[in-house]
């Protein structure tokens, strides 16, 4: 919270800047995370294609490391949200 | 901002009435809805290895019928084998025995034949013998007269005789 | 999944609009002659917000409030009264000021005293919403179990043959696979937190209805209970493993240390903000959506909008399902990591 802190005091001259930086902040983290899950869709496709015996277990394995990837996502898209609502 | 900071009075509803939510459903729903669940699937394993075993008994006993047929099918086999044996055997006996037995009637009537014949001859001979006597007799009464005619006569039936 | 980058477009467009609406402002400044009453203005963010934030009384649309219960604990004293109280006296009432959600003491002059402690334990709209779902959990599990004991050794029926083959899903593909051979004593634990997560998650999703598990504070319980669970039923391998790692060179061990410590920490945190952000998430773009007929006015934008909001609530659902899918199965994961039992084999060095 600290470090949240000084760096929202150093943009506190402009909101717009804070703003901003919350959006870019924001829509980094969602690259990020779009390529990761697009990767994990491609592979576990590639995996389903070659062996469709284990399309149940990679749709599982899947799903969780989505949902661990997406997990940094949100923690970048909080982020952006908290600036975007402290200021 | 108060979206992402927790507020006190919620943390506590929450805390209280999820775990008593927890407590509740764990004593009076999952305890029984697992406990059957678990029953049910015991049940159904118990069931399919019941049929496994069944399955099992069933293909045993087709075996065994299966044997016990061939086992049934060969002693025919053997039985009809016998019997055609025996009645072979009995036919050949029985042609044999007709055989010999129309062999010994066979030597039996030749047999009787050759008596009958040999009696023949000797009926035959003694009435050559007669018919001799009573020509001789005839001869000797007309020989009276002719000593020599006689004696070519007599000379002459005898080895017409012989040639008999 | 595209649910942040849709978050962050909404956002944007969010932003936007705020924009747009200040600049319509000024024309409607030049021809508001025409208008014969003055409309409140739509304020996008703060519909929103309002949305997605607890409050004091359930608002399912404008004037029609239930109002709830307010407890408040002030210096020692318990105050009892109706919600409805703040509404009929512009948020002051009893000695007490209701101001953007939060409840503050004020003094004979009106002036909010900040330094006096109000403890806030109010039936809120979220805590009516949790009571809510719970009598509906409860209902349905005690209906469910019901069935159990009269279907005795027949086939299930009714509720009991829907619910059934959820709890199986749970039992056997999420809990047993990743818990381990002792996973009967997690099982309960488990499944209520599925069920709960899912109930309301759902709940969610209907119109006028609370954002309970796209509330921070009740997705912070959730993950501290796992937490808690987790380090509770904890064997020495698990503990072992945090405080002298294997293969470590022991003048290593400090950095360790506070890798794992983080890494323990960030395990909860991580299951707390992705059901909170997801569910969170996609209020707003639903909300966002719905929002952008009030800033149009206008039919074929509002046609455009109803479809899309269709498409976005299907994948609302889909989520609802997932997340608590997701987080009973990281829940599962991270008891099973802490209960597994190494063999001795495993620690060959």
């Amino acid at each position: 919270m600290s470090i949240l802190n000084i760096i929202l005091q150093a943009v506190a001259e402009g909101k717009g800047w804070a703003v901003m930086g919350g959006g870019i902040g924001a829509g980094l983290a969602a690259i990020g995370a779009g390529i990761g899950i697009g990767k994990i869709g491609g592979s576990a496709m590639e995996g389903v294609a070659r062996q469709p015996e284990a399309a149940g277990k990679i749709q599982t394995m899947m799903l969780i490391i989505a949902a661990l990837i997406e997990a940094v996502a949100l923690f970048g898209v909080v982020v952006g949200l908290l600036i975007l609502l402290l200021y | 901002m108060e979206l992402l900071l927790p507020s006190p009075g919620l943390l506590l509803w929450q805390i209280v009435v999820f775990l008593s939510l927890f407590l509740i459903l764990k004593k009076y729903a999952w305890k029984g809805i697992i406990g059957a669940l678990q029953e049910r699937e015991g049940e159904i394993d118990s069931a399919l290895r019941m049929a496994e075993e069944t399955r099992a008994e069933m293909a045993k006993l087709k075996a065994d019928n299966e044997k016990l047929i061939a086992e049934a099918r060969i002693e025919r086999d053997k039985i009809i084998k016998e019997a055609k044996e025996a009645a072979d055997r009995m036919l050949v006996e029985a042609k044999d025995k007709a055989s010999s037995e129309s062999a010994k009637i066979l030597n039996d009537s030749r047999e009787a034949l050759k008596q009958e014949r040999a009696a023949m001859i000797a009926q035959v001979k003694s009435d050559v013998a007669v018919l001799s006597i009573e020509i001789a007799e005839k001869v000797l009464r007309k020989e009276l007269s002719d000593k020599k005619s006689q004696q070519s006569l007599v000379s002459e039936l005898m080895s017409d005789a012989k040639l008999n | 999944m595209f649910k942040h980058i849709l978050l962050i477009l909404s956002l944007s467009v969010l932003s936007i609009f705020t924009a747009y609406s200040q600049h319509d402002e000024s024309h409607e400044n030049h021809g508001a002659k025409t208008e014969e009453h003055v409309e409140e203005k739509f304020n996008m963010g703060e519909m929103i917000m309002h949305h997605i934030t607890d409050e004091h009384g359930w608002e399912f649309t404008h004037s029609l409030k239930l109002p709830l219960p307010v407890i408040l604990i002030s210096e020692g004293k318990l105050a009892v009264f109706s919600s409805a109280r703040f509404d009929e006296n512009k948020g002051v009432y009893n000695g007490f000021k209701l101001d953007h959600h939060h409840i503050y003491k004020v003094n004979e002059a009106g002036e909010v005293d900040h330094h006096t402690k109000v403890w806030d334990l109010s039936i809120t709209k979220n805590v009516a919403s949790l009571l809510l779902s719970t009598v509906i959990l409860l209902s349905i599990f005690f209906a469910v179990a019901k069935g159990y004991t009269t279907n005795k050794g027949k086939a299930p029926k009714g509720i009991q043959s829907f619910f059934e083959p959820v709890i199986v899903f749970i039992k056997d593909e999420v809990v047993k696979p990743n818990v381990g051979p002792k996973y009967q004593r997690y099982l309960p634990y488990l499944l209520t937190l599925f069920f709960f997560i899912l109930v309301n998650n759902l709940m969610g999703l209907l119109p006028g209805a609370a954002n309970l598990t796209g509330n921070i504070t009740v997705t912070l319980v959730l993950a501290f209970l796992t937490f808690i669970i987790v380090h509770f039923s904890a064997n020495k391998h698990y503990w072992l493993h945090l405080v002298a790692p294997t293969g470590v060179p022991p003048v290593m061990y400090p950095l360790f240390w506070i890798i794992e410590f983080i890494g323990v920490l960030m395990k909860p945190a991580s299951l707390c903000i992705r059901l909170f952000a997801n569910i969170t998430g996609g209020h707003i773009i639903i909300l966002s959506l719905l929002g952008l007929i009030f800033v149009f006015k206008s039919f074929v934008i509002g046609a455009g909008v109803g479809v899309f909001t269709l498409f976005m609530s299907g994948i609302e659902i889909m989520v609802a399902f997932i997340q608590a899918f997701i987080f009973t199965l990281l829940t599962s994961m991270y008891i099973g990591s802490a209960i597994e039992e190494h063999h001795e084999a495993d620690h060959g060095h």
